[in-house]
């Protein structure tokens, strides 16, 4: 953190140099400013980004546009440069090259994946809701597979961020004109519209809430009680979206349209990516895909932290945790809220992808396919989680729908596949629990526990028999 | 001053602790019975005018009304905090096993003939052996999917049976789909539930409600005596305190792992068949429905505990009836959550306190 060696005179006269000297100088500040303050820099960049857009969707282009666009890429590259270096040697050290050789080609394979299939077509939507289940596993695997908080009403998060886009991005509460950062249509109709990212931001927060509020009452119960009580809150949800309509809010407005459904939802907006609509699914897919990406970098981060260390000892064993000094309800709560975050994010995508925010979404079973999900997948495990959910929603959304569905009319057979399709599910989740109780790729530490009891038990019983 | 107020504060809590969770429960019929005393309620039409009354007399209906309906809730109950007392497992399938109960009774009063110009003694007789084979079947079902779907996971993660139950949640709603169909399917009403019995001081009791109490208490005595004094009912106990030590003192562990389920499965067809005529409809999803009930009045008697299911069921039966006719049936889930909420933050290890090995 030096201060900028000033440039000898000689050389003064050479603007080549003298724009590589000042070059070399922001980089040293940007660093320093990285090391003290990194999470004020992102946030400086975001906000640099957001404005940026702020102007372009408001209709102020222009010189003024484009400057900040620059100067947003400048602080952005400049403060991703000094990220990257920061992080580098532990990345390297801790990252073999193979691995990440195989997540780049993964990420490259999953942004031009929708080139090789048509806009509209069965697959493509099968794999938008995939992901945005793998978003809401890898949320509900922060509470239930790295903090041990058995939680039966995930559902209720889906239900809080797919109403957040019907309030906050439709003409639902049609008193009130507030309107920002929209346009086209949603720009001029009453009713609360706000940009789609203001819309996860307010997602984020009410579900975050939400957690906290589900945990509170759990801190002093055991698993499976846990499991009841968050089941509990989960169907109080649900059943205030089912009545929704009889709560009044003032204003002639209800609190939700029950099973009627909340209908006609803004559609996302992002500069770049093309207009979303339903006959057009790839805007939605890359949404998606980068929601899932970082989720999955946030989740790989957080095992790996302080916290997510706190979260595996209270698993393992609450008492000895908290005498290890561990913060038992600051550790529990930021679990809830940081699971109910991301359920509430992918709760919000899906809400605006399915077009119509209804009660009847909001079922315990959903609670139930989620945590299907992540035990199939392997509990705890990250990678596990995303192939279980994956493996899970292309069965459900894709394979029994669309491609065996043609099955037992090809086999002769006079019936519909449909109508077996949850007995069929039921029996691949039986199958796979029988043949794989541990999930089909376990966590590294479960892993060695298991493995290591049984070399244990091997040791005492060789010693009792000499 | 400080001080003053956390002693305060404190003398609060104890008070909470022990008087909260009686007051709330008794909250209830409390604040309704003294709002028809006070405002009067309705009692149907005389000569175009409504007639308003000022007594008990419904509040005691609702709540006779839930204690019956509740003890369908504590037969399925006792079937879920057996399993739980024993292996830990919250049975997923229990629910739906139920449901097939009720299955088959429907489908066998269709084959025995059995209709409403049935005979008295036909009737009771049909009745009968309905109701045993409703408990053979269900008990060998839920044995079947012990045995298939929770005794190879014996020494898996916690969680893995947990899914294999909802697998078998699934199959078996699938099974009932294909049986009756989609939707709910009117059987006969065979007892004519509706009849009056008699009346207690206004109060009155139908055939449905005489039926399920009756079914209900002497099952509920049986079990208890079974638990409690045969040879099996001591290994049952054994094991759920401990089962490897279990295993060492002679106990076949998994044999009585298989009549735990047994037992659960029996209770539960018997509620079906008192489900089947009490609300002379079935269908597919009344498993799933029941089972979440269940499962509540389960943990709020406190799990593992036979007594702690059969009073949660009673009560669970209350709180519905009285929701259902004070705030209207679509609110009655979030108050019965409500509830169960309540009681695990007032008291954690439900009403009668749980019996299982965590709790030692």
């Amino acid at each position: 953190m030096s201060e900028p060696t000033r440039t000898p005179p000689s050389e003064e006269t050479d603007p080549v140099a003298v724009l590589l000297s000042l070059r070399a100088a922001l980089i040293e500040r940007v660093d320093a400013l990285a090391g003290r303050a990194p999470w004020w820099s992102v946030a400086l960049a975001a906000g640099l980004i957001v404005v940026r857009f702020a102007l372009r969707v408001s209709g102020f282009g222009g010189p003024l546009g484009v400057a900040l666009s620059v100067l947003a890429g400048i602080t952005f590259g400049l403060i991703s440069r000094a990220f990257w270096i920061r992080w580098r040697e532990a990345f390297v050290r801790r990252v073999p090259w193979w691995s990440r050789a195989l997540a780049g080609v993964l990420i490259v394979i999953g942004i031009i994946l929708p080139f090789f299939f048509t806009e509209a077509s069965g697959f493509m939507g099968a794999t938008i809701v995939a992901l945005a289940y793998v978003v809401m596993a890898l949320g509900l695997n922060v509470v239930v597979g790295f903090a041990g908080l058995l939680d039966l009403g995930y559902v209720a998060f889906y239900a809080l961020g797919a109403y957040c886009v019907a309030w906050f991005g439709s003409d639902f509460f049609f008193n009130s004109h507030v309107h920002v950062l929209v346009s086209g249509i949603a720009a001029t109709e009453s009713g609360i519209h706000l940009n789609f990212v203001l819309i996860l931001v307010c997602a984020v927060i009410i579900t975050s809430v939400a957690g906290i509020i589900i945990g509170l009452p759990t801190l002093r119960l055991r698993s499976d009680y846990i499991a009841i009580v968050t089941l509990a809150f989960g169907e109080i949800i649900g059943v205030l979206a089912v009545n929704g309509q009889s709560i009044h809010i003032g204003n002639g407005e209800t609190l939700t349209n029950g099973n009627s459904g909340i209908s006609a939802l803004d559609l996302p907006y992002f500069p770049g990516l093309g207009s979303f609509n339903l006959l057009k699914l790839r805007p939605w897919y890359w949404l998606i895909f980068a929601i899932m990406l970082l989720v999955l970098f946030i989740n790989l981060r957080l095992r790996d932290s302080r916290l997510g260390r706190a979260w595996i000892a209270v698993r393992e064993d609450e008492v000895a945790a908290v005498s290890m000094g561990i913060p038992l309800v600051r550790t529990k709560l930021t679990a809830y809220a940081i699971g109910a975050t991301f359920g509430g994010m992918s709760g919000a995508f899906l809400g605006a992808f399915n077009t119509t925010v209804n009660a009847g979404q909001f079922a315990f079973s959903f609670s139930i396919f989620v945590l299907a999900m992540i035990i199939v997948g392997g509990l705890g495990s990250i990678w596990g989680v995303v192939l279980g959910a994956l493996m899970l929603s292309y069965i459900n959304y894709y394979l029994i729908p669309d491609v065996l569905n043609g099955l037992p009319g090809d086999l002769g057979l006079h019936f519909s596949l449909t109508q077996l399709s949850f007995g069929i599910f039921g029996f691949l989740l039986v199958l796979v629990m029988i043949l794989r109780p541990q999930g089909l790729f376990p966590e590294r530490r479960r892993r060695m526990e298991l493995t290591a009891g049984i070399a244990a038990e091997d040791a005492q019983l060789v010693e009792a028999q000499e | 001053m400080p001080e003053v107020v956390a002693r305060a504060l404190a003398v609060l809590r104890r008070y909470i602790g022990r008087w909260g969770l009686l007051v709330a429960l008794v909250a209830l019929p409390a604040y309704y019975g003294i709002h028809d005393l006070t405002h009067g309620y309705q009692a149907g039409l005389h000569a175009g005018h409504p007639v308003i009354r000022h007594d008990l007399t419904q509040l005691g209906f609702n709540i006779f009304e839930g204690l019956s309906n509740g003890a369908i809730w504590a037969l399925i109950a006792m079937g879920y905090t057996l399993v739980y007392g024993i292996i830990e497992l919250i049975n997923f399938a229990h629910g739906d096993v139920f449901m097939i109960g009720s299955f088959v009774a429907a489908g066998l009063w269709g084959t025995l003939g059995l209709g409403l110009a049935t005979g008295p003694i036909g009737l009771v007789a049909g009745l009968l052996l309905t109701l045993l084979v409703c408990m053979a079947v269900c008990g060998s079902l839920n044995v079947l999917i012990e045995r298939v779907g929770y005794r190879p996971l014996r020494n898996a993660p916690k969680l893995a049976p947990l899914i294999t139950a909802v697998g078998f949640s699934f199959i078996l709603q699938n099974v009932g789909l294909l049986w009756l169909g989609g939707s709910p399917q009117g059987v006969n009403d065979l007892i004519r539930e509706n009849d009056t019995v008699f009346q207690i001081s206004g109060v009155v009791i139908h055939r449905a409600d005489v039926l399920a109490i009756g079914v209900m208490i002497p099952l509920v005595l049986a079990l208890t005596w079974f638990i409690g004094n045969t040879r099996a009912g001591r290994a049952m106990r054994a094991t759920a305190q401990d089962p490897e030590a279990a295993r060492l003192m002679g106990i076949n562990v998994n044999n009585t792992i298989s009549l735990t389920f047994l037992l659960g499965g029996m209770l539960a067809g018997a509620a079906g068949l008192v489900y089947a005529l009490y609300e002379t409809t079935v269908w597919y999803f009344q498993g799933f429905e029941a089972g979440l009930i269940a499962f509540t009045a389960a943990v709020m008697g406190g799990i593992g505990n036979v007594r702690g299911a059969v009073l949660g069921g009673l009560i669970i039966g209350c709180i519905q009836e009285l929701s259902d006719s004070r705030l209207g049936p679509q609110w009655t889930e979030a108050v019965v959550f409500g509830y169960l909420i309540l009681v695990m933050v007032l008291r954690p290890r439900g009403l009668l306190g749980e019996e299982t090995r965590e709790a030692g």
